[in-house]
């Protein structure tokens, strides 16, 4: 995300080593979580990912071929906690209103829906469909996804790089 | 396990991982931001950005020796090339992809997200109906 939607932060400079030690296992955990749910979710798969996107399958008889929903699932289990810690999580953050490991929160402030948007979206659905890889299962597979893994990975690194640098 | 179970049950557990990074560091787990942003800022905004992507890379490799991952077929190099390109270039562009944008961005109730959602997934869906899934 580009860094002027987000609000600067303040504090990391001489964060304490409890809070250093501590942000980084949680960031860790939560790596570690956000891997397991896309594994058992079936979203590391790329040919589970194009049957939820082959919307033609609808039409059609047994699969392959045949509209493969999960995904939806997925989508559904993740955005129901995601509206739930979203709304509970700022407003019940204690007295200081701030994240345990990090001194507040920052999320994008950019609300407007302007010609990069979309653009970028566009753009990054075509790819999505083409391989059935986003960036989050294409690195939770990196070690096991075999060869496609390893040419999409930084194939997207470089797209990434790209995008900075051609854009502004 | 009934594959929509699981696929609900992994939802919930990517949910639950955003909620861990947002109560603990106050951050949007979207992936391509954390990447992107791993791989340009320097000392604790690096940090923390590695310490996910470490886990998610590893427990990746972890859970898929538990839980069966059907090995998938290597496809044309040059296409896988070019969606890796897309991919990359159109979430840094987009601000997001299907984690910040989709998981985080629709919890948050943020319009400028739901708009790229349907906007990458109605791209999406064309794609594989014009292309008829390439597995």
């Amino acid at each position: 995300m580009k860094p002027e939607n987000f609000v600067i932060p303040t504090l990391p400079q001489r964060a304490p080593a409890t809070r250093l030690i501590g942000g980084l296992l949680l960031a860790l955990a939560a790596g570690l979580l956000f891997a397991l749910g896309l594994v058992l979710s079936g979203m590391a798969q790329p040919a589970k990912v194009i049957g939820f996107l082959n919307l033609a399958g609808l039409a059609q008889g047994e699969f392959p071929g045949a509209w493969d929903p999960s995904l939806a699932f997925v989508m559904g289990g993740a955005v129901m906690v995601t509206l739930l810690a979203f709304r509970l999580t700022p407003a019940r953050a204690g007295q200081q209103r701030r994240p345990w490991f990090s001194s507040r929160f920052e999320w994008p402030q950019q609300e407007r829906i302007d010609a990069a948007l979309l653009q970028g979206a566009v753009i990054f659905g075509v790819g999505w469909g083409l391989a059935g890889y986003c960036p989050g299962p294409a690195l939770a597979t990196l070690l096991v996804g075999g060869r496609d893994v390893w040419l999409f990975v930084p194939a997207m690194l470089a797209g990434m790089w790209l995008a900075r640098h051609t854009t502004r | 396990m009934h594959p929509y179970l699981s696929a609900a049950l992994g939802g919930i557990l990517i949910g639950l991982a955003s909620w861990l990074l947002l109560a603990g560091l106050g951050r949007i787990a979207g992936i391509s931001g954390i990447t992107c942003s791993a791989l340009r800022e320097s000392g604790w905004h690096a940090y923390w950005r590695w310490a996910f992507l470490l886990g998610l890379i590893l427990g990746g490799a972890l859970f898929a020796q538990w839980l069966p991952v059907p090995a998938q077929p290597a496809r044309a190099p040059l296409l896988i090339v070019a969606a890796g390109l897309l991919v990359g270039f159109g979430s840094v562009r987009g601000s997001g992809c299907t984690s910040g944008h989709g998981v985080c961005g629709l919890g948050r109730r943020s319009l400028r997200s739901l708009v790229a959602v349907l906007t990458f997934m109605a791209s999406a869906f064309v794609t594989v109906f014009l292309t008829g899934g390439l597995q």
